[in-house]
């Protein structure tokens, strides 16, 4: 939760590109161990022996969340690359353009 | 089809096909042709209307079928004509003046150009159609259509000088006018047909008919035809149509508002008869509104100096008392009264435009004086009209006037006091108008005094045979106190009113008492006669001073000025209001201001999309916080 | 061939169609002129020939056709030309030609485009005059909308695109509450199971839609929600104050389109929708709109008094006539509703007639102002005469076409409650007003500058005023065939 709070306000607050995708790494991940944690936590638990795929569900997700998250990681790189190149900068405040 | 039927048919149609005739080819008909063509289907019309008639003498009405007009679920209107004796005497009359006119037409309208001549015709060929529909219909539908039609030929013959935009506002005033009667009458029929579920004469006004109808129904139709009638007769309220119409060529004049088309009132009360003698209440309307209408019009007729004008008042002050016969139940009267008045008003018309076609147009009769030696067979003849109309006896016009009067007296004498006064009015004016144009001395140009010349024949022979008519047209209906049974009208048309007479029962005056009435009435008239004559023979202009009343009068009681003010302006004000305020800021303000209000919203809205993406993922962060809260704790 | 394998309604939908798709890619103008005549005469012919064919004892099969169509929605491509839908297609393909004629000699831009419009909106009117399923009904009404709102916005005046936004907003508003109050029927209908065997859940067929199990308090307000599209349609006041304005804005054969035959969409609706869909409805709202009609009437008749321009004296007139037939068709009384019925076809022909005068008079002295205007007929009185007659056909004068129509309706509002035949007859007496003054205004008097150049009518003008003035007078005599003709469809439709 605190990893994930960090991300949001990292998001929030930070106008450098590459640091808000950080963040939100940072939050993809938080998410992730998130998952991780609570799996471990409720295998033991009466409704988890109930099905069989219930315990191993949530790391399966973890691993989905981890492609999305690499995959986004090459959109949102490339395209802050492009970014850089064509306004020399990778300031999110100085992309206003998309307004009324 | 039988041989009757199809000529029954053809008295109507004739003067159709000549208006056919004549309105599409008057660009190749030459004026003669024309001219030719539009009186020989009118005689011919007259020929088969006498055959009619000696028919329904010998053996009774005719009705003809033709067609289904309109035959649906629940109503049942066919087209057929019913000739009864009360629409063959109208069919001749019709007939007959509308001849005459049409040859005297020839003669007047000589100096239009051929097209506007054949036009002229075509359009006087349509009027005698729409007439002769209108009274030889055998229900209220199809005598809708010739009450209209003869509305609409007046309307395009007013106008028929179009370029004067005076003489077509004259045209739509009289349209209009008659369009607020035509309401009445429609609203009539349809009471008619939601009781009884026809329109046909043959139906109902027949017993079980009557018995459908309560008093209220009876009083609310008659009331309804009434107005319809008050339009197309020049009553009051509606009468001020008829002056404005002399805007007309003066035939037109003659035919349509003298002797025919004002006089369909006359016959739809007649031909109703049975319903008014059973609503007193509508009876009593009709009584005040024609004793008002006659006295207000013979006042004005006093003091115009237009010819035509004096003569279009006459016209609405006579119809007065037709209508004053029809409330007091004296149908017959009412109908020898609509008869002689077509004979001599049409030739006081026909006189006056004998004169003013001497004098060059002009109708102002400050300008005539004199024309007694100059124009020696109008001047007599319109002598004649003036002495029948001014109930001099034993002129036609005595007779019928006398019957009407007798016949009030026996409801009031105060109606026969007012109708005597009238009658005073009448015989003065008349020959204020006969002493100003024909006695003294010539007031006109020079110019228009060489030009003075009596008229062509085609005007003069229509003017001697309708002076011959006023002389003895009366004598059809020569009183019972005179001599006994020589009331011939009145035994003709005795089947058409038998029901009638039977609700009233018989009364009659003493015969005593009727010779008093009729030489009171004389006298009256001779009196009012003389004093005309010698005040108004040494006539000059400006010796004629206006008293106050004497100003209202000429300026006709100022009944014009108060419709604009009352009626036409408010509703003009209303419209605008309508259009300025409710359409265009009312509703189309508020489709228009729901369009402004989302614009408006859209605009504001707008401003949120400030391009900032950390206020985009602030906003969602918040949103997700609210729904997180939302979803726990709510 | 007929009846087995085309039908009647087929061939009015598809010949439009097809000739309006293909007038997109004819070129040369006087080619799409030529081209778009034809078809409508074609069309014409293949109307009159079906109205012979309108008994379905006699003839079955030839004006019905039934296909499966989306069958998974309990829909089918059902089209049925009965008596009334019948008189009704026949006056759209008999003014169709009359326009292009009217319109000949008229240069237009884009004229490919222009006729190809035209001639779709003719296929989607005539396919609301046919369809028998309410979904087809829905389709058709939008397909002779959405050309007509490119026509509008494409061809006419300057203020032509702020007026068709207008126009467009009015009638997709009232589409969708229609669509939406369909929707909500078509949920209540029963089972339909097709002659295949198939089925589906509900149902879009007429004769579902009638036996649809809806309450009052439901009738009640789908009556407004399909009323809401028929009354924008008419229009009925106060959804009409687009009309005016679009009228007087767009191209005048656009015009007359909308007008002449739009209009009747909406009548058609009450008739054939709202009357035995919602009879509960009908019965318990009908009087509110009857009123709103009444004082439609009466209100737009004022309002024509005193209208300078043409155009929208006659829009606010057609207003009023509008009025008076919904009021009638709402008394469900079979003089009303005959008389209505016979008025809808009558007021087609008059008010084309009428915006055919109006619009020459506008193309020859280029004004359209009243007050502007004088002496026409010195120079015109083949016109003159013309407009005398249209125009006293529209006050109704007997012996015109309208007359017969406007007597039954008078006459049926009269015994359904005195004072509304009162208050419309009064409009009788403005109708009157503002006509004549039109006439002597614009006619008569003196010549005006403006019209001092002006020539006489050509021959293709008069060609299609003369086809008027003989249906006027025809109809005004004759009215009988006619009546006979929609009799028994309207005794269906009538309470008693």
């Amino acid at each position: 939760m605190i990893l994930f709070t960090i991300g949001v306000v990292g998001v929030l607050i930070r106008r450098n590109a590459i640091i808000v995708f950080m963040c939100i790494e940072l939050m993809l991940n938080s998410v992730n161990l998130l998952l991780v944690a609570f799996s471990k936590m409720h295998a033991l638990s009466p409704v988890a022996k109930a099905s069989p795929t219930f315990a191993s569900d949530a790391q399966v997700f973890v691993f989905f969340i981890m492609v999305v998250a690499a995959a986004e990681v090459t959109v949102g790189l490339a395209l802050i690359v492009m970014l850089y190149r064509n306004t020399h900068s990778v300031d999110v405040n100085f992309l206003n353009r998309l307004k009324y | 089809m039988s041989n009757m039927k199809l000529l029954i048919l053809l008295i109507p149609v004739l003067p159709l096909i000549g208006f056919m005739i004549t309105g599409l080819g008057r660009n190749v008909l030459s004026k003669s042709l024309s001219g030719f063509i539009g009186s020989v289907v009118v005689l011919a019309s007259l020929v088969i209307s006498f055959m009619a008639f000696l028919q329904v003498r010998e053996s009774g009405s005719i009705l003809a079928t033709y067609f289904d007009f309109i035959n649906i679920h629940n109503l049942h209107i066919a087209f057929d004509f019913f000739i009864d004796p009360l629409t063959s005497i109208f069919l001749l009359v019709i007939t007959g003046v509308g001849f005459l006119i049409h040859v005297y037409s020839i003669g007047y309208m000589h100096e239009e150009s051929s097209k506007d001549f054949s036009k002229y015709f075509s359009f006087l060929n349509l009027f005698v159609f729409s007439m002769l529909l209108l009274v030889i219909a055998n229900n209220f539908a199809v005598m809708y259509i010739g009450w209209e039609g003869v509305g609409l030929c007046s309307y395009l013959l007013i106008g028929y000088w179009f370029k004067n935009p005076e003489y077509t506002s004259a045209g739509k005033k009289a349209f209009v006018m008659n369009r607020i009667g035509d309401f009445g009458f429609l609203l009539a029929v349809f009471w008619v047909i939601s009781r009884l579920g026809t329109t046909s004469f043959s139906e109902v006004f027949t017993a079980e008919s009557l018995a459908k109808l309560s008093q209220s129904d009876i009083t609310g139709i008659t009331l309804l035809l009434f107005l319809g009638a008050t339009a197309k007769s020049a009553q009051l309220p509606l009468y001020t149509w008829l002056p404005d119409a002399m805007a007309g060529p003066t035939p037109v004049s003659a035919l349509i508002h003298a002797a025919t088309m004002v006089t369909a009132g006359v016959y739809l009360i007649a031909r109703s008869n049975v319903w008014y003698t059973m609503a007193p209440f509508t009876q009593g309307v009709i009584a005040v509104v024609s004793i008002a209408t006659m006295l207000l019009a013979a006042s004005i007729a006093l003091k115009q100096n237009d010819i035509k004008k004096v003569l279009a008042y006459s016209t609405v002050s006579q119809l007065g008392y037709m209508f004053l016969a029809l409330s007091v139940g004296a149908y017959t009267a009412a109908v020898f009264h609509v008869m002689t008045h077509a004979f001599f008003k049409a030739l006081l018309f026909l006189g006056a435009g004998s004169v003013i076609h001497a004098m060059g147009g002009e109708q102002d009769m400050q300008g005539m004086g004199g024309l007694k030696s100059r124009l020696k067979i109008t001047h007599i003849t319109m002598l004649i009209a003036c002495l029948a109309i001014a109930g001099i006896p034993p002129l036609s016009g005595f007779f019928s006037k006398d019957e009407i009067l007798s016949a009030s007296f026996m409801k009031s004498p105060m109606l026969w006091g007012l109708g005597v006064f009238g009658a005073l009015l009448t015989a003065f004016y008349m020959f204020r108008l006969y002493a100003m144009t024909f006695l003294g001395k010539f007031r006109g140009s020079s110019e228009q005094e060489a030009n003075l010349h009596e008229s062509p024949l085609s005007m003069t022979l229509p003017l001697l045979v309708l002076a011959g008519l006023s002389i003895v047209g009366g004598f059809i209906g020569i009183p019972e106190a005179i001599m006994s049974g020589a009331h011939q009208l009145g035994d003709f048309l005795a089947p058409v009113f038998a029901p009638s007479a039977k609700l009233m029962g018989p009364h009659t005056v003493s015969h005593n008492t009727e010779y008093i009435l009729m030489a009171v009435s004389a006298i009256v008239a001779i009196a009012a006669m003389i004093v005309a004559w010698n005040k108004f023979s040494k006539y000059t202009i400006g010796n004629e001073k206006d008293s106050a009343f004497g100003t209202v009068l000429r300026n006709k009681w100022y009944v014009d000025e108060f419709y604009e003010k009352i009626i036409v302006q408010p509703l003009k004000s209303i419209s605008r209001f309508f259009n300025n305020t409710i359409d265009i800021k009312g509703i189309d303000g508020v489709v228009n201001g729901v369009g402004s209000v989302v614009q408006y919203a859209s605009r504001q809205l707008r401003y949120l999309q400030s391009g900032q993406i950390g206020g985009y993922v602030l906003l969602m962060v918040l949103g997700f916080i609210a729904l997180l809260i939302i979803q726990l704790f709510l | 061939m007929l009846g087995t394998y085309i039908t009647f309604p087929e061939l009015l939908i598809w010949i439009p169609l097809l000739a309006g798709i293909l007038c997109f890619f004819i070129k040369e103008e006087r080619a799409v002129k030529a081209f778009a005549l034809i078809a409508s005469v074609l069309i014409l012919a293949v109307s009159a020939i079906a109205l012979f064919y309108a008994d379905e004892s006699k003839y079955p099969g030839y004006n019905q056709v039934s296909y499966y169509w989306l069958k998974y929605l309990g829909n089918a491509y059902h089209l049925r030309l009965d008596s009334i839908g019948l008189l009704l297609s026949f006056l759209t393909a008999l003014s169709y030609p009359l326009i292009f004629l009217s319109s000949y000699k008229q240069p237009r831009e884009n004229a490919g485009k222009f006729f190809g419009l035209m001639l779709l909106t003719q296929a989607g009117i005539l396919g609301v005059f046919s369809a028998y399923d309410a979904l087809m009904f829905y389709f058709f009404w939008e397909l002779a909308l959405v050309p007509a709102y490119f026509l509008c916005s494409m061809w006419g005046g300057e203020r032509r695109v702020p007026v068709t936004f207008k126009f467009f907003v009015y009638t997709f508003t009232g589409s969708l509450l229609m669509l939406t109050g369909i929707i909500y029927v078509y949920m209540h209908t029963p089972e339909r199971i097709f002659s295949d065997g198939t089925s589906a859940m509900h149902s879009f067929s007429y004769s579902a839609f009638q036996a649809a199990s809806l309450s009052a308090k439901e009738q009640g307000w789908l009556f407004w929600l399909f009323f809401a599209a028929f009354a924008v349609k008419m229009p009925i006041f106060p959804f009409h104050t687009w009309q005016p304005d679009t009228y007087d804005q767009s191209a005048t054969p656009v015009t007359m389109v909308l007008s002449g035959i739009m209009v009747k969409m909406g009548l058609f609706g009450l008739l054939r929708w709202l009357l035995p869909v919602f009879p509960e409805g009908v019965a318990h709202y009908g009087n509110v709109v009857m009123w709103l009609a009444v004082i439609g009437m009466v209100y737009a008749s004022l309002i024509a008094m005193v209208q300078d321009n043409l155009k929208m004296m006659v829009a606010y007139s057609s207003i009023a006539h509008v009025g008076l037939m919904a009021a009638a068709i709402l008394t469900q009384e079979s003089s009303g509703l005959q008389g209505a019925v016979l008025q809808m076809f009558n007021h087609g022909i008059n008010i084309i007639g009428l915006w055919i005068v109006v619009d020459l008079i506008e193309r020859k002295t280029g004004v359209k102002r009243i007050s502007e205007l004088g002496g026409v007929s010195h120079k015109a009185p083949a016109l003159t005469i013309f407009v005398v007659i249209i125009g006293m056909a529209n006050i109704a004068l007997p012996i015109t076409n309208a007359f017969v129509g406007e007597f039954l309706m008078f006459s049926s509002l009269f015994s359904y409650r005195i004072l509304f035949a009162v208050l419309t007859l009064v409009c009788i007496v403005l109708a009157a007003a503002y006509i004549l003054s039109m006439i002597r205004k614009v006619f008569y008097g003196e010549m005006v500058s403006s019209v001092k150049s002006i020539t006489d009518i050509s021959l293709m003008e008069k060609i299609a005023l003369s086809v008027i003035v003989l249906f006027i007078f025809v109809l005004g005599i004759y009215p009988q065939p006619v009546l006979q003709f929609t009799e028994s469809a309207i005794q269906a439709l009538a309470l008693k």
